[in-house]
């Protein structure tokens, strides 16, 4: 708000380190398969997913100012309906093994739409924009906001755990859904099936990206940018806030759930310790941390923070608390716009030199 | 810079397995991975049983190692996190290469770990009671299986005339299907349920479960709670006023371990079931408690689930040894049939499931935290995951 | 019909304990917008400091953990939270980083296993189903919920808080040094957690985690009582507790948690603001 041309240059900048972006993206992503090993480059695509929901959460958070505290709730509406999709596939008519020996005797109601191979996939999607949809309904049409909102997404991610803890012979407890075999035909163990499902990964994450960046550039996008800076000017300029606001929340809620079902295939299993407070909390700091302005940087901060993890988890499991604390500290006081923000001075202090 | 980063992690993805690769060409050593929470709440209890399993490493390549090579151990934290636990696995196996894993503790972790052994054929040790219902033969089950404890536990308290369970347990798979198993015992037995309750886990507020359960009036509560929450619940039961001399609480997951945690003033008199207690009197168990001091302690306490571990791992030193190879295939036909005298007594791997024959021990917890067995079954029993050969769990499974 | 009776000092004992784990949230967070993560781990402090106490006498350990929680609360004030007001959700993951900081050093200080705290002889036994180290801490809660409204209302430290609470800017033009108040706000309403950390104790065992399980709850509880809102934090801590223990009498411990959300979205609805709080034209 200092000078005028202050937002053009910061768009220069923006858009000079989302190019450098795009293209080491590419490349590195491209290049994984040969140089990783099949462990490694499921670990990645593990990565690539979390990276789908950061995007998600860059755009609620970081464009529209939600800071949802609750994408595992999404994240997990995408993963059990896959879940359930792949269970039904592998049991081939019988009940799912969890259910046999939580004392289950039918297939419960909710389970059997789900054998199909059209309505479960598609679920994946309409089940967390419809609870994003019917939340963001009630709760921004109240004009709740900021750290309240963030709260309630906080608290939705608890009971929804609670809640799938406790219905066992319907959700597998606990246990989560897990011990797939197939996924669409192929066998979801073998290499090749997890090299595919990697570039599979790899290319929603970028199909999404661009989408996401088409929209953030459009007048909605603008939209939202302003709805974040002042939502108050915004109504009295004739618009409704909330339901922008909802919208993008639902938008984000969606990916997040594409970004589970993905999971399902690539990792294995998934359960209710997934998709609780703290992992969703997790997410949000990966986005703190690369960067929550840029869509860029939501993506990588959620890629160097899944490697970060694993590696820690590796070979000093104790200091990965300390190490993740600290960098949230250092990263909140000292470089708020996060990895991306200080690439974009780097590039910017390059621009204005030459 | 974000180059910088990506070529990096990159890099650093790649250099890993190389940089392991070599190491594991050494031919005068063997890897066995250990894989169980140093973390997250499972710590409490799951270190214990890693340091009982690399004590059984040290005191096995102390006298010599196994096929004359030394046991490595590699550990890997599963954090207390399922998924963390495949991943895990999938690690040791496909990059460590790791002749075996001894690893585990509650079911959720096992099921995940389940489809990673089955599909890469790899063995995974695993050293806990448990509920049953599952025989992979990718893992062997040297903790006690459902007709080595809970049914024993049943046994004792019919004999001893308490005919009405109140039965509380933590919201997971195992207490829902141990909770199943005693259903269809009382069912066939004139005994008679008043009620069963779960809490999730970790809970810590008991005020109105103890108000239920005062209300029902069993004569004992069978109790399938895990980790802490019996600490809140054992607390707020006594501060209710309700005694081990009123309503005694059987408890099939409370150790030595968890009875420090809860402190023995608040649980004294209670009734625990299991196959081991640091009291066992064998000449092999004063020889494990007092190495087990020596390497960790004087006030470490030994447990159940520790010795299944120190056990798996002489379990399948002697299956290797007879195999003459580290083959897992090779290892899984000699494994059947082998017996050791080990702390508990007598064990034996039942080749037709991979778990182990064990002696049921009921002990009553004493003021001092130790526990005295009252009662044991004589004589090893056969393990019956599926309570095949008990005619009133004919409709569990 | 004993059992329903029973479930009401239940209920209320459940209150009491979110209230004290909440009361001083609702200062941090209604007078300076700061979303405390770590407030759960100044519980946790609170606890260990009556761990270490053992021994020295359970009363004692009270002020000593509201000074231990209240100094933490202040360091943390001074060196990082100051720098964030007006951001309040930057203050949420900032010290949602310093929460894990602190779990991974009592986990380093203390060991990963849960520790006991004995409880003193006095408060062995009870009447009926209700034990006195639940009696105690509807005392100590009630206590702290007085002790509070006195300094408030009463004090001029307390109007002056008050004043900075319902308008910083007024307040500043007033003449109030609103940063002093910020620091003692915040050194009181961690030194509380403190507090509920040492009556935590009488329940359950003592662990690096011991905090992480409130919180959510807490905040629920300020959410539904309004910010800042001494009387809508009892009402609502109370209201939860008696809605939690009913609930899980009548079904079970988890649907009773979910009933709990369910119903303050609900409560939302109507009342977006909780149940009590400060008229306001002010725009954000």
């Amino acid at each position: 708000m200092t000078a005028p041309e202050e937002p053009v240059r910061r768009w220069r900048g923006t858009a000079g380190f989302a190019a450098v972006f795009s293209a080491v993206a590419v490349l590195a992503l491209v290049a994984a398969p040969l140089l990783l090993e099949p462990f490694r480059l499921g670990l990645l695509a593990k990565y690539l997913c979390y990276a789908i929901v950061a995007l998600g959460i860059g755009l609620a958070w970081g464009q529209g100012g939600m800071l949802t505290l609750g994408q595992g709730v999404f994240f997990g509406l995408g993963g059990y309906a896959m879940g359930m999709y792949l269970k039904l596939n592998d049991a081939g008519g019988d009940l799912p093994d969890f259910m046999v020996w939580s004392g289950v005797e039918e297939l419960p109601a909710l389970w059997k739409p789900f054998a199909n191979p059209v309505f479960a996939p598609a679920m994946v999607v309409v089940l967390p924009v419809a609870v994003a949809l019917l939340l963001g309904t009630l709760v921004f049409r109240q004009r709740v906001r900021g750290a309240y909102f963030a709260i309630l997404t906080q608290a939705l991610a608890a009971a929804l755990v609670i809640l799938l803890v406790g219905q066992q012979g319907l959700t597998g407890g606990t246990n989560g859904l897990t011990n797939f075999f197939g996924f669409f035909g192929h066998d979801v163990a073998a290499d090749e099936t997890q090299r595919g499902l990697y570039l599979l990964v790899a290319a929603v994450l970028g199909a999404l990206y661009l989408g996401a960046r088409q929209l953030v550039r459009s007048r909605f996008g603008r939209l939202l940018l302003a709805v974040r800076d002042g939502e108050d000017r915004v109504r009295f300029l004739g618009y409704d806030p909330a339901v922008v606001k909802t919208l993008t929340f639902a938008v984000s809620a969606g990916m997040a759930g594409i970004a589970g079902a993905l999971f399902v295939p690539v990792v294995g299993i998934i359960s209710p310790a997934l998709l609780g407070v703290v992992p969703s909390l997790e997410l949000v700091v990966a986005v703190a941390v690369g960067g929550r302005f840029e869509l860029a940087g939501a993506v990588l901060g959620a890629v160097v923070m899944g490697y970060a993890r694993t590696y820690f988890s590796e070979e000093l499991p104790d200091a990965w608390l300390y190490l993740q604390g600290a960098l949230f500290v250092l990263v909140m006081t000292l470089a708020p716009k996060g990895l991306a923000g200080l690439a974009a001075g780097l590039v910017r202090r390059r621009e204005a030199r030459a | 810079m974000v180059f910088a980063l990506a070529v990096t992690a990159l890099a650093a993805c790649a250099g890993q397995p190389a940089a392991d690769e070599a190491s594991s060409g050494s031919s005068d050593t063997i890897k066995v991975g250990i894989l169980h929470s140093l973390s997250g709440t499972m710590a409490i209890s799951e270190v214990t049983v890693k340091d009982a399993e690399l004590l059984a490493i040290d005191e096995i390549n102390a006298a010599g190692g196994v096929l004359g090579k030394k046991l490595r151990p590699v550990v890997e934290d599963g954090a207390s996190d399922w998924p963390t636990f495949a991943e895990k696995a999938t690690k040791l196996i496909a990059q460590d290469r790791v002749a075996a894993v001894f690893g585990g503790w509650t079911s959720a972790s096992r099921k995940a770990m389940l489809p990673v052994f089955e599909k890469r054929k790899a063995l995974l040790w695993y050293p806990v009671q448990y509920e049953g219902l599952e025989s992979s033969p990718y893992i062997f089950y040297t903790g006690a299986t459902t007709n080595q404890q809970i049914v024993p536990a049943l046994d004792y308290l019919k004999e001893q005339g308490e005919k009405k369970l109140f039965l509380v347990g933590s919201d997971y798979v195992f207490p829902r299907t141990a909770n199943k198993i005693i259903k269809a015992y009382a069912a066939a037995n004139g005994m008679e349920i008043l009620g069963e309750e779960y809490t999730p886990l970790g809970h810590t507020e008991y005020g109105t479960l103890v108000n239920k359960i005062a209300e029902a009036k069993p004569d004992a509560v069978f109790n399938t709670l895990n980790g802490d929450s019996n600490v809140a619940f054992f607390k707020q039961l006594k501060s209710a006023g309700i005694g081990a001399d009123q309503i005694p609480a059987m408890s099939v997951s409370v150790a030595e371990e968890e009875v420090k945690a809860i402190g023995p003033d608040n649980i004294a008199g209670h009734l625990v079931a299991w196959n081991y207690y640091q009291t066992t009197e064998t000449p092999e168990n004063e020889k494990f408690v007092a190495a087990f001091k020596a390497k960790y302690g004087a006030d470490k306490v030994t447990s159940d689930p520790m010795e299944a571990g120190y056990n798996a791992v002489y379990l399948w030193a002697e299956a290797v040894e007879k195999a003459g190879t580290t083959d897992v295939e090779a290892v899984k036909k000699a494994a059947a049939g082998v017996g050791l005298d080990r702390p508990e007594g007598k064990v034996t791997i039942d080749g037709d499931n991979q778990h182990v024959y064990k002696t049921a021990r009921i002990g009553v917890i004493q003021p001092d935290g130790q526990i005295k067995e009252v009662w044991n079954s004589g004589e090893p029993i056969k393990p019956d995951p599926y309570l095949k050969t008990y005619s009133w769990a004919g409709g569990l499974v | 019909m004993e059992g329903v009776l029973n479930q009401l000092p239940i209920g209320l004992s459940i209150g009491a304990v979110l209230l004290l784990a909440a009361l001083g949230l609702t200062f941090t967070f209604g007078q300076m917008g700061v979303i405390n993560m770590a407030h759960g781990e100044f519980i946790m402090a609170g606890a260990y400091t009556a761990y270490l106490l053992q021994g020295v006498g359970f009363l004692i350990a009270l002020p000593a953990a509201f000074v231990v929680a209240g100094l933490m609360g202040l360091i943390l004030e001074r060196t990082l939270i100051r720098r964030f007001y007006g951001r309040p959700l930057d203050t949420l993951l900032l010290t949602w980083g310093v929460s894990l900081i602190l779990q991974q050093l009592a986990r380093d200080l203390f060991g990963a296993p849960n520790v006991q705290v004995a409880s003193p002889a006095w408060l062995r036994g009870g009447i009926g189903i209700l034990p006195y180290n639940r009696l105690f801490i509807m005392a100590l809660a009630a206590a702290s919920v007085l002790a509070i409204w006195a300094y408030l209302n009463r004090t001029g430290q307390g109007r002056r808080m008050r004043a900075v609470m319902q308008n910083r800017r007024l307040a500043a033009t007033s003449g109030i040094d609103t940063g002093r108040v910020d620091q003692r706000t915040f050194f009181i309403g961690s030194g509380l957690a403190g507090v509920a950390g040492v009556a935590l104790t009488l329940i359950g065992p003592v662990g690096p985690t011991l905090g992480t399980n409130y919180i959510v709850d807490a905040f629920l509880v300020v959410v539904a009582g309004g910010l800042g809102q001494l009387r809508g934090a009892v009402l609502a801590a109370i209201g939860l507790g008696l809605l939690d223990s009913y609930a899980e009498f009548w079904s079970d411990a988890s649907l009773a948690k979910v009933a709990v959300f369910v119903v303050i979205i609900g409560f939302l609805q109507v009342r977006p603001q909780g149940l009590l709080s400060v008229r306001s034209r002010a725009l954000t």
